[in-house]
């Protein structure tokens, strides 16, 4: 039994922790060092979707955010008509 | 004759900037190159003690962009090598009484010279830094395998880029290879996989590095110690030459493989 435990021991090393962690926390650095990274991409965005429809770019919001495990980028876009 | 301007940085303060340029400046200087190191760190002077030399200072680096005194002057040789120097920083001056512009121009002269010019960066992102990196060509980035200095070299790597040293190359310092084994430290490639810089060499945690540095003689010339042998492969390295990486030398045990195998 000890054997088995030994191989599929589910606690995570320290180490593991460790690039768990600092993988987060340089999305956020990263993202930050890039001046103007967020309001480009929020640009190209805009770009994009205005080819689809009419939105709302006075009360678009566009985040990144994250847990403890994961980081993801939320963006809030108002339509106001789709185009046909 | 133009020589390459080098900054060692690191962003984190004693993760081994210092050590690490007396090693590689001593080690150039076995290879017979023509070395100078500049210690940018005013305020806070510490190569001078790490390479045995601090009885001999007169005059340092702000002296000399002052030019209250001629470079040559304030060049402190070497007790073991004639071809190492080193410009000490100023120890009662601020970091603001050197500008970038100034440092470009002492770089610009002292290449004339020199096959190498080595600078070691003061910790921290501000003034201090600005001067170190405004005259180099290159720059090395010391980073221990932990959280803390792990980060701050990411962020460097961005500040470097961002002055346009766009290639820097990392050495990971104070390995431990038993850590490592139990899964308690992240290894060579964990750091490169987050980094994603070259890496131009890895060196273990040694005692030894604290007793020449209580001597103030740099490890890298002591043939038995795995630091210093560490330090030589760095130095190969940046000449051009391949150098075998430190073999970490431990075994994973077999549970551990077992266990890997099935996560993967």
């Amino acid at each position: 039994m000890d054997l088995i435990n030994k191989i599929f021991r589910e606690e995570t090393t320290s180490k593991e922790r460790a690039i768990e962690r600092l993988r987060l926390v340089l999305v956020h650095d990263r993202a930050n060092v890039a001046p103007g990274l967020m309001e480009t991409l929020k640009e190209e965005l805009i770009e994009v979707i205005s080819k689809y429809m009419d939105i709302d770019e006075e009360s678009m919001e566009v985040s990144l955010n994250s847990n403890e495990r994961s980081a993801s980028l939320v963006a809030n876009i108002p339509v106001k008509r789709i185009r046909r | 004759m133009s020589g390459r301007v080098i900054v060692v940085t690191s962003g984190k303060g004693g993760v081994g900037k210092t050590t690490t340029t007396a090693n590689i400046g001593t080690g150039l200087a076995l290879r017979g190159r023509k070395v100078v190191l500049i210690d940018a760190d005013i305020g806070l002077r510490n190569l001078d003690v790490v390479m045995g030399l601090e009885n001999r200072i007169v005059y340092d680096l702000v002296n000399v962009v002052e030019k209250t005194c001629k470079t040559k002057q304030a060049l402190i040789k070497d007790k073991r090598f004639d071809s190492l120097f080193l410009l000490p920083a100023a120890q009662t001056r601020e970091k603001t009484a050197v500008k970038p512009e100034q440092m470009r121009e002492l770089c610009a002269e002292l290449r004339q010279e020199f096959d190498y010019i080595l600078i070691d960066c003061p910790a921290g992102i501000e003034q201090g830094f600005k001067n170190a990196i405004a005259g180099a060509d290159e720059a090395v980035i010391v980073t221990t395998p932990d959280v803390s200095a792990v980060r701050d070299a990411d962020r460097i790597i961005g500040l470097l880029q961002a002055h346009e040293i766009p290639a820097p190359r990392l050495i990971i310092n104070r390995v431990r290879p038993q850590m490592i084994k139990k899964g308690d430290m992240m290894d060579i490639d964990d750091v490169n996989d987050i980094l994603a810089i070259e890496l131009l060499g890895v060196v273990p945690d040694d005692e030894a590095v604290i007793v020449s540095t209580n001597r103030g003689e740099p490890s890298v010339m002591e043939s038995g110690s795995k630091a210093g042998s560490a330090f030589r492969n760095i130095v190969a390295r940046i000449e051009g030459e391949e150098a075998p990486f430190m073999s970490l030398d431990y075994d994973l045990g077999i549970f551990e493989k077992i266990r890997r195998l099935i996560k993967k």
